[in-house]
């Protein structure tokens, strides 16, 4: 793999004001994403996982500019977007897309399936005309194997799975370099789970993609990812390659996480050691001092309490954020 | 492709799983057939439609369709009764205080109040539906701006905005219509502004926005065609209201002169007989409620149709 850097994010920040009050004063912040830097190489898949309202989808979400990032940098080939005129941001959205967690509503319930595939292709001016438009319509719909006569169907006669099959023939069309799948899987059931991964993965082939793959399933990310980011409560707690993520993971909360997937023989699952999460994901418009995960880490001393550690690569090309590693 | 042509969910035959192919679709109409063949499934939609032609054609063709002059007085004839009373005399729906003809005055009155009621509503619904969109697409300022002026104009009761227009534009129906416009735009604004709200953060919206769309194409062209049924039902609802609110206004002389026939002012004129000649006031309540009634229909049908989801019950 070549390391050619497609995204580089810069201790990204995604606050929301909380406002209270008949004056509608700002009373406090919600820290979605508080400062997390990673890059994304061309060519790879990112996973990126965590709890629910640990901020990831805020993370992509940012990333792709659908949010003004609060603070920090998302380079998207070298260019750092909340510098650049919303007009350009716009042109720029052509090379990034997204695929979203719902099919169901994701979709413009009035549109017919040709229509919101083509849809982009015609915001960018990338047809000429509408047989144009039609032929290449055809040729995505072909691309995520789905049946091109339903092409003048509405979504809301679709299955989730076709649906999502919809979802990322729209992401694909204006032929992107670098795809966010937020969650594109989690609404599915299992087996077409598995459908829509492999579409993914050979799609990421066939045409050179790179995802940022975020989703709370363990497995899949292993599966499809070549490096996996574990978030907890806005931070980034550790990132490294997926292989070692999983056979040697050094950060407390990624032992944690990797300890509640089952494994699926009965004997070895009752010996294993688990290792079990007290409380609850504090909230993120106030998290605790220190390391945000020592309110629940079974190995926080005093120090965690009181510093923040830093993200560091205490390997090659592998890093935690733990005053313990 | 690989296994994933195989998968159950692609197949070509309509399964459970995938859409059910409706007949209709098998042969391609062109959209205009394919309204009309769908609007004379529905019985009641059919009826609407054909009292409404009859009521536009009444309007458009009435110097051939009135047996008689609407505004020629014959003091001599005053309040003959229809002949569906005693069967005598030569006019059908008799006459009023004036001596003239009760079913001319019906067929020209279509025009007063059917241009009164649709254009009036096609100001308001105009107004209201930009006001709306901008205010709850863009919120903030433009929000708050928008509902204050939203609240002013709900604070000036109608007759005292219409009084002050005719003071200073003077009457006529023009301005009658320009009053009924431009008072009955809050309840679109509301209405569009809460819908629009209530879509705008959708996922839809969101994808439409990472895939690059411009700002209007988001809001005319994403959230617009989801928000037509509410506008479509006020505005089938509010042509009755125009109608009768026409009336009225003519009476305090911001409307039509008390010569030109209309259904209103019909009404309001028989009112007074109606212990002893009631033919004054039914024929022009009839009319009106047929036309209203008919619109209403129609209003509900073209609800309906829009929305793709009732695409096979329809």
């Amino acid at each position: 793999m070549k390391n050619e850097v497609l995204v580089r994010v810069k201790d990204l920040k995604m606050h929301f004001p909380i406002r209270a009050g008949v004056l509608n004063r700002v009373v406090g912040a919600v820290k979605a994403v508080d400062g997390v830097t990673f890059d994304i190489l061309k060519g790879e898949t990112l996973g990126l996982v965590g709890e629910s309202g640990c901020g990831k989808t805020t993370a992509g979400r940012a990333i792709l500019h659908l949010y003004r990032p609060t603070a920090g940098e998302v380079a998207f080939r070298g260019v750092d977007l909340a510098k650049e005129s919303p007009e350009y941001v716009r042109r720029a959205r052509r090379h990034m897309q997204m695929i979203f967690q719902d099919p169901y509503a994701s979709l413009n319930p009035q549109m017919r399936v040709g229509e919101i595939i083509g849809r982009p292709l015609r915001v960018h001016g990338l047809v000429k005309d509408a047989q144009e438009e039609k032929h290449l319509v055809t040729e995505l719909m072909q691309k995520v194997g789905l049946n091109t006569s339903y092409r003048d169907r509405y979504p809301h006669e679709f299955s989730g799975g076709q649906r999502q099959r919809i979802g990322i023939a729209r992401a694909l069309a204006t032929s992107p370099d670098f795809i966010v799948c937020d969650e594109a899987i989690s609404a599915l059931d299992v087996s077409i789970q598995a459908q829509i991964i492999n579409l993914l993965e050979q799609l990421r082939d066939d045409l050179g993609l790179t995802y940022l793959f975020i989703a709370h399933d363990l497995g899949m990310v292993r599966y499809i990812s070549t490096r996996v980011g574990v978030m907890y409560l806005g931070k980034m707690m550790e990132l490294t390659s997926s292989d070692e993520l999983y056979d040697d993971p050094l950060h407390p909360y990624t032992k944690a996480l990797l300890s509640a997937i089952p494994i699926p023989d009965p004997p070895l699952e009752r010996q294993r050691q688990r290792m079990l999460l007290e409380g609850d994901l504090p909230s993120p418009s106030n998290p605790p001092a220190g390391c945000r995960f020592s309110s629940r880490c079974p190995l926080a001393t005093e120090h965690c309490r009181a510093v923040e550690p830093k993200f560091r690569e205490v390997t090659t090309r592998h890093w935690v954020a733990c005053h313990l590693v | 492709m690989t296994s994933l042509d195989q998968s159950p969910e692609n197949g070509v035959a309509p399964t459970s799983e995938g859409p059910a192919a409706p007949p209709q679709q098998v042969v391609e109409h062109s959209k205009k057939s394919q309204l009309l063949s769908r609007l004379f499934r529905s019985k009641a939609a059919t009826i609407s439609l054909i009292i409404l032609l009859l009521v536009l054609v009444a309007a458009v063709a009435a110097p051939w369709l009135a047996p008689n002059d609407p505004s020629a007085i014959k003091l001599i004839q005053r309040l003959k009764p229809p002949l569906y009373v005693n069967g005598a005399g030569t006019h059908w729906l008799g006459t009023d205080s004036l001596g003239r003809d009760v079913l001319s005055r019906i067929i020209y009155g279509a025009r007063v109040s059917l241009t009164v009621g649709v254009s009036a509503v096609a100001i308001s619904g105009t107004i209201g539906l930009l006001v709306g969109l901008l205010s709850g697409y863009f919120g903030g300022l433009v929000d708050d701006v928008f509902m204050r002026i939203c609240d002013i104009q709900l604070s000036f009761p109608t007759i005292m905005l219409a009084l002050t227009i005719m003071a200073v534009l003077g009457s006529g129906l023009d301005k009658l219509i320009l009053v009924l416009g431009l008072t009955g735009w809050v309840q679109y604004g509301r209405i569009v502004r809460s819908q629009v709200i209530s879509i705008k953060n959708d996922e839809f919206v969101l994808a439409a926005r990472a895939t690059g769309e411009r700002q209007w194409q988001m809001l005319f062209q994403q959230i617009l065609p989801n928000i037509w049924s509410p506008v479509i039902v006020i505005g089938s609802f509010t042509i009755a209201t125009n109608i009768v609110a026409e009336a009225s206004l003519s009476f305090l002389g911001v409307g039509v002169p008390p010569n030109v026939p209309s259904w209103g002012t019909m009404l309001a004129d028989g009112r007074q007989y109606i212990g002893v000649a009631d033919w004054l006031t039914i024929p022009a309540g009839i009319a009106i409620s047929l036309t209203v009634l008919a619109i209403n229909i129609l209003g509900d049908w073209l609800r309906d149709y829009l929305d793709p989801r009732l695409k096979n019950i329809l």
